[in-house]
């Protein structure tokens, strides 16, 4: 039985599809067959992240519509034998998103799976709710700043109450916080919400936080998760963070700003 | 658009309060001075405020503005609210912040009429009256057999006032739910979840976020920083308290009786309080 992760927010631009496609492709690094599913049904955006956008033939509606079988909707990704990408509709509305179409495509991929990635639209409405009922865990990511706090909090209120796992009054949802575009040096400056602000408020298990970087634009213009960019501060803060969620002890980096190292100040004077 | 219409007979320009009480004379007069007291009915011309709309912040921006124009008027003015323009949909949620509007402003809101029975239940357990329609035709015969008030024409707006005859008659207290709804929550409440325990304590070993909405028929008690709203004594019991670890609330309310965070006054914010009613006075106080 396949895992399923959703990957939500309730505000837009967080960084929800950026996490989707780095966790999924994280994971299949690690060897685990995954699947990502983008739920923005209408603004669709992970197949341009993942950099299959011209790939894409059938997508997720017209397999909940049974107009195409799921073999042919999926792509499997260039860089990663165990990735594949289940883009969304770009033609259609979030209504095409039936409780029972996607509970079975879910049933369908667990059956071969290990994890099954749900990329959630932004906001509260069918779309969003639609890619959490079914979760088993669920990654919520926060900018540091009070807007997107309230609007997690929201978030993390519906997901309790909310999903096929309070329905059947099953084990709650696994809920993760991850804190993405974290400036270690607003922070220090007092203009940025601290890790120990937003965990004040949400008080979750905190995945990881991923510094503010120029990285993830690249990357994301270039259709190729951040991930892949071990140079970068956002892709091993992202490493990091799959290895925590398959349950590594790894300690949160990018806390704090660099301090000037000693031969950095030896060169400068 | 939210709106609340204040209608009164008042605004058709009398010259003085008295000539608004209409007394009812023999047919409904028990007296009986070896009782120690006379039991009669009387009719008295009151405001009533008309909700048109569930909104009930569009309401208080409102009404804030109406009491604004004439504070006095308002002062400790008994105000019968009319829900039957009130979307029967709405719920009865705004209810008990409409009372403790009103009483916020002064007014003595006693009474509703035009409710559906959610919503008279509602008023019923805010211990308001429910004026039923035959206190309304009772008021209107009364005021055509009184040739002084007959040319008024008000008495669409007015609302008699009379004693509820079947709590005197039966000799029996309003319903009340048993108080056995105690509840216990150790999730947080997020934003945007409203629990309410009706009938009891409420519980919650956990924060309750901002956005959040606890409410209880009895008291609140909140082991972890409160951010959100607390409405104890929902049911109009003003013994009702709220104990919390780290007031930082966004309202918090008993019996009605509320404040916002504005005016919870800044020394008590972050510490463990409790508040209460005294005098029907909210009072918060450091524990």
């Amino acid at each position: 039985m396949a895992r399923i992760i959703v990957i939500t927010s309730g505000k837009g631009g967080v960084g929800k599809t950026t996490t989707a496609a780095a966790l999924a492709m994280g994971l299949a690094q690690r060897g685990k067959r995954t699947v990502v599913i983008d739920f923005d049904v209408g603004l669709r955006n992970l197949d341009l992240i993942m950099g299959c956008e011209r790939r894409v033939v059938y997508d997720f509606v017209n397999v909940i519509n049974q107009e195409a079988n799921l073999n042919q909707a999926l792509i499997r990704d260039k860089r990663c034998d165990h990735l594949y990408v289940l883009p969304a509709s770009q033609t259609r509305d979030k209504d095409a998103l039936t409780k029972e179409g996607v509970g079975r495509i879910l049933e369908e991929l667990s059956q071969i799976y290990d994890f099954i990635v749900c990329d959630s639209p932004a906001g509260i409405e069918h779309g969003a709710t639609m890619a959490m009922y079914f979760a088993d865990d669920a990654v919520v990511v926060t900018n540091p700043e009070v807007s997107s706090v309230r609007d997690s909090d929201r978030m993390l209120g519906i997901l309790s109450s909310k999903s096929r796992r309070a329905e059947t009054n099953d084990e709650p949802i696994r809920e993760f916080l991850l804190l993405t575009r974290y400036d270690p040096a607003r922070v220090e400056s007092g203009e940025m919400l601290s890790v120990d602000d937003v965990q004040d408020i949400l008080s979750l298990n905190l995945l990881g936080i991923i510094p503010e970087s120029k990285a993830v634009l690249t990357a994301s213009n270039s259709g190729s998760p951040v991930i892949l960019d071990r140079e970068s501060d956002a892709g091993q803060a992202y490493g990091d963070m799959v290895a925590r969620y398959l349950g590594e002890e790894v300690p949160h980096r990018f806390l704090h700003t660099e301090k000037k190292g000693f031969l950095s100040r030896l060169f400068r004077g | 658009m939210g709106d609340s219409r204040i209608e009164t007979a008042r605004d058709q320009g009398r010259p003085t309060p008295e000539s608004n009480i209409m007394a009812v004379n023999s047919p409904n007069k028990v007296a009986d001075a070896s009782q120690g007291f006379e039991l009669k009915a009387a009719s008295f011309t009151l405001p009533i405020i008309r909700l048109v709309d569930s909104d009930i912040d569009a309401v208080a921006v409102r009404l804030g503005a109406k009491v604004e124009q004439a504070p006095d008027f308002f002062h400790n003015t008994p105000v019968v609210i009319d829900l039957s323009g009130f979307p029967s949909d709405a719920g009865t949620v705004g209810l008990p912040l409409l009372v403790g509007l009103l009483r916020g402003y002064g007014m003595i809101p006693f009474g509703v009429r035009g409710g559906n029975q959610e919503q008279n239940a509602a008023a019923e357990a805010l211990e308001l009256a429910i004026l039923r329609d035959s206190y309304v035709r009772a008021g209107k015969s009364a005021a055509k057999a009184n040739p002084h008030e007959s040319d008024a024409g008000t008495e669409l707006d007015a609302e008699p006032l009379q004693p509820r005859s079947a709590g005197i008659s039966k000799g029996e207290p309003p319903t009340r739910r048993a108080s056995t709804g105690s509840m216990v929550v150790a999730r947080p409440v997020r934003s945007g979840q409203r629990v309410y325990a009706a009938g009891g304590d409420l519980s919650i070993v956990a924060a309750v976020s901002s956005g959040a909405e606890l409410m209880a028929d009895g008291n609140i008690h909140v082991y972890g920083p409160l951010r959100g709203r607390a409405l104890a004594g929902m049911s109009g019991n003003l013994e009702a308290r709220i104990f919390c670890q780290d007031l930082q609330a966004e309202l918090v309310s008993i019996a009605g009786h509320y404040r916002v965070s504005e005016n919870i006054p800044a020394e008590m914010r972050g510490f463990p309080v409790q508040i209460f009613l005294d005098q029907k006075i909210l009072r918060i106080e450091k524990l």
